[in-house]
């Protein structure tokens, strides 16, 4: 956490809870929906104690307005994803219900992972909207759209366009968009993937729990073989009821790669950000180019650039000095302000890209840095299932030489 | 050996092993005869005293009483009885050798067939040579064991490998379902060669060294088809009649097996489950590696962490495949089989109670007729020392069965969790590697 304009300690922030709620939707319907409890600590320098400073309610809804608010605010930013709206690339015993306490459960987590993520971000941080996010319950909604943000959001057609018609982005930009198509596509596989393989372990494993059941009762028959029989069935039990745990476990690892599955939108926004920016720079001078030409023309009689001034003309005879004069006067006065729109763009522009880019860099050591953790925390519960298999399987083996 | 153990339990008590339950050794003990007809056999049985103790040595179980006249059950030869008694005091000197190989396809205008390589190394004196080579197809394995369960009826013959598996493969050819049934061809050979009785049958010894032309030939003796159908509907009939009248032990012995064979065999579909699913779980983990090494095409920070868990999973693809053959090349093998054995048990024990009925629906007769009681009385006697010398027979055989499946069984599982204690290690050692790269 950084210290900010709005908090004069460092903060702790916690999504402690989860509660099933039912309320009245903007349709006056009955709907039932999870809120989650936020509670914000401050935490004194002195001796490292926190004290609850605030803490309210907010649904998932909410998190997704914030977001949308911060996309339109911060452009330049990389803006950390929510967790998923609905439950994906589920094997086959997960529910994709969303009001399964498990999914809930890890909404939770991901939920906080957010806005521990805004909290710790330089630029997003010292937000006042993110600021009431966290301390003003009633009222929030209000402010937010207030602020007109849904106004100023670029409509995804203009977007779209630009993507299709810009001519020179800047290079980087244009990797970067196809890092995060890679990204994403690589990561969607390896989940899918995954949740196969889970699927396939988890049929692996429970099946050798029925050999727990058939000794137990087999073993009611013998007298020699009995007790080996009988112990080595709970081991296989115990064998068979491991596998929740381990997957469980593998669920939040993969909800860590989800996180960077999402992330590769959010770059993919900085990209249609700039691609935007930069068609509309391509725009602006083009059009200014064209009006000079125009004015040029005119003013020296030659007429290159087809006009539809020009076509009456022709048709309708030329017309007087006047009005000649008065068109020029009305280009060069539109040529003048084009071109300090045309500054001041080309001054947003580079200021964005250098914005972006830092904002770009940062992330990429964060995603380097989480990711390896990652993998290294995988190969860990690897070990861990390892472990736990080979106790399981040597008990189990000990109980069958003693059959 | 089990014969082994037999004879030794024989030497120490005067009593065929199993049959400690207070009967006389006098009746019990087996005698070394020459080849005679049933009836002198069973009378010598009953002559039997202790100045005979020094036969004990060749002794076999009571279960020789009730082969039939054309098979000797000794052989008489000086070299063979010392050949026996060898085979009796030195546990681990095995002296036939059975293998199966080479599964070959015969194409003929009427059908196509398999036919096995069986290959009998032998040091025993009846032989007439130390090795033999014959072709034998599974037909003539149906033979052989028709004609052992003829000749010993209350003996538990093994279990042929089925004439074809109704669900899954449809071909009959299929390499997999020829190597499992080679597989288990030379597991039934050899363990009629390891029966202390079964392994001296003379139909045995034909069908591991005759000639095709003279296995043909020798086939075409003893009871038709015919007679042994009749005897079949005879079989079924009396067979209710003899389960009420079944002496406690056998009562419990159909007990177990009954339950044993429920068990054993959800435990062959539980088996079968799991490698089918470690089979999905296999095909699964050779798509997971790859996309690391595709993803680690577009990170230039993480190619080293993201090629690690790579390698790390295909390891764990090649752990697997391994604990999956030793899953059907040991467990699944043995649970099968003893699938396969509960049903010849319980035939067993059927024919036992058909024996014991035909005794009592005799004894019936005697109570109501009048007529013939001297011939009734006669016949009576005989049945009864047959019903003695079966249940002899089967509850010997039974013992060496359970001892046999205990150890099969213990083996097989522990086989198995020392296969998925490997499993484990070698993929924590990958794991570990892993970790310490990145």
């Amino acid at each position: 956490m950084t210290e900010n304009n709005f908090w004069l300690k460092k903060i702790e922030i916690n999504v402690s809870e989860a509660e099933k709620r039912t309320g009245r939707n903007a349709m006056n319907m009955q709907e039932t929906y999870t809120a989650y409890l936020i509670e914000t600590r401050s935490v004194e320098h002195t001796d490292g104690q926190s004290v609850l400073t605030d803490s309210l309610w907010r649904r998932y809804s909410e998190f997704e307005l914030l977001r949308n608010y911060l996309l339109v605010y911060y452009p330049h930013i990389v803006v950390p994803p929510l967790p998923e709206k609905r439950a994906e690339f589920v094997w086959h015993k997960l529910s994709a219900d969303n009001m399964d306490p498990d999914f809930v459960e890890r909404r939770r987590i991901g939920l906080e992972n957010f806005l521990l993520r805004v909290a710790s971000h330089p630029i997003l941080c010292r937000d006042k909207i993110f600021y009431l996010f966290l301390t003003q319950e009633g009222n929030w909604k209000e402010t937010v759209n207030e602020t007109g943000f849904q106004l100023k959001a670029d409509s995804r057609l203009k977007a779209l366009n630009a993507t299709f018609r810009v001519k020179n982005p800047d290079k980087r930009f244009t990797e970067l968009k196809h890092y995060s198509d890679e990204l994403q596509s690589v990561i969607s596989h390896l989940l899918r993937v995954r949740a196969r393989v889970a699927d396939r372990l988890y049929g692996v494993y429970k099946v050798h729990g029925n050999y727990g059941r058939v000794f137990s009762e087999w073993s009611a028959i013998e007298k020699e073989m009995g007790d080996g029989l009988q112990s080595a069935g709970h081991h296989m039990d115990v064998y068979a009821s491991s596998i929740d745990d381990i997957l469980e476990d593998e669920e939040h690892y993969a909800d860590q790669l989800k996180e960077y599955l999402f992330y590769a939108e959010a770059l993919r926004a900085v990209c249609r950000k700039h691609e935007l920016m930069q068609y509309d720079l391509e725009m602006a001078a083009q059009d200014l180019a064209s009006k000079k030409q125009q004015c040029e023309e005119l003013a020296t009689g030659t007429v290159r650039t087809f006009s539809l001034k020009g076509m009456t003309t022709k048709l309708f005879g030329q017309e007087t000095p006047e009005q000649r004069e008065a068109r020029i006067k009305v280009l060069e006065e539109q040529i003048s302000e084009g071109e300090q729109q045309l500054k001041s763009k080309n001054l947003e522009g580079r200021e964005f890209v250098k914005n972006a880019w830092a904002d770009i860099e940062r992330f990429k050591e964060q995603k380097n840095r989480d990711l390896k953790e990652a993998l290294i925390s995988y190969a860990v519960m690897q070990i861990s299932m390892c472990k736990k298999g080979i106790q399981v399987w040597t008990n189990a083996k000990e109980c069958f030489s003693k059959m | 050996m089990e014969g082994e153990r037999l004879a030794s339990q024989a030497r120490s008590s005067g009593l065929p092993a199993g049959g400690a339950t207070g009967e006389s050794p006098g009746v019990d003990a087996p005698l070394l005869g020459s080849s005679g007809s049933s009836a002198l056999l069973q009378a010598e049985v009953l002559d039997l005293d202790e100045d005979e103790d020094d036969l004990e040595v060749f002794s076999k179980d009571a279960s020789l009483m009730d082969m039939n006249s054309f098979s000797p059950m000794m052989p008489t030869s000086p070299l063979s009885m010392i050949n026996q008694v060898k085979f009796e005091d030195e546990p681990d000197l095995k002296d036939l050798f059975i293998t199966v190989d080479e599964p070959e396809s015969h194409v003929t205008t009427i059908e196509t067939f398999i036919t096995y390589r069986i290959i009998t190394k032998t040091s025993r004196g009846e032989f007439d040579s130390s090795e033999f080579e014959v072709r034998r197809r599974y037909q003539d394995f149906l033979w052989l064991k028709g004609k052992l369960e003829e000749a010993h009826p209350t003996l538990i013959i093994p279990p042929l490998p089925e004439k074809f598996i109704v669900k899954g493969m449809v071909e009959r050819f299929n390499d997999d379902f020829i190597e499992t049934r080679r597989k288990a061809l030379q597991k039934f050979l050899n363990r009629i060669a390891d029966h202390p009785t079964l392994t001296f049958n003379e139909d045995f010894k034909v069908f591991l060294t005759a000639q095709a032309w003279e296995l043909s030939s020798h086939k075409k003796q003893g009871p038709g088809l015919l007679s042994r159908m009749g005897q079949t509907v005879r079989a079924v009939a009396l067979s209710m009649r003899g389960v009420k009248s079944r002496p406690e032990e056998f009562m419990e012995m159909n007990n177990f097996i009954e339950i044993f064979s429920q068990k054993i065999n959800l435990i062959d579909k539980i088996s079968q489950r799991i490698y089918k699913e470690e089979r999905e779980y296999s095909d699964e983990m050779k798509e997971y590696g790859p996309i690391h090494v595709l993803w680690s095409a577009s990170e230039e920070d993480l190619v080293d962490s993201l090629r690690g868990v790579a390698r790390c999973l295909d390891q764990c693809c090649k752990a697997t495949e391994k604990r999956m053959s030793g899953l059907s090349e040991a467990l699944l093998p043995a649970v099968h089989e003893y699938v396969l054995y509960s049903e010849m048990v319980m035939g067993v024990m059927k024919r036992r109670d058909q024996i014991q009925a035909e005794l009592d629906s005799k004894v019936e007769a005697l109570t109501y007729k009048k007529a013939d009681t001297d011939l009734l009385i006669e016949e009576i006697g005989k049945l009864e020392d047959k019903v003695e010398c079966a249940n002899n027979a089967l509850k010997a055989d039974w013992e060496r069965w359970k001892h046999n499946m205990q150890n099969d069984i213990k083996s097989a599982f522990t086989d198995m969790a020392e296969e998925n204690i490997h499993y484990y290690e070698q993929e924590q050692i990958v794991d570990f590697l892993q970790l310490q790269n990145d």
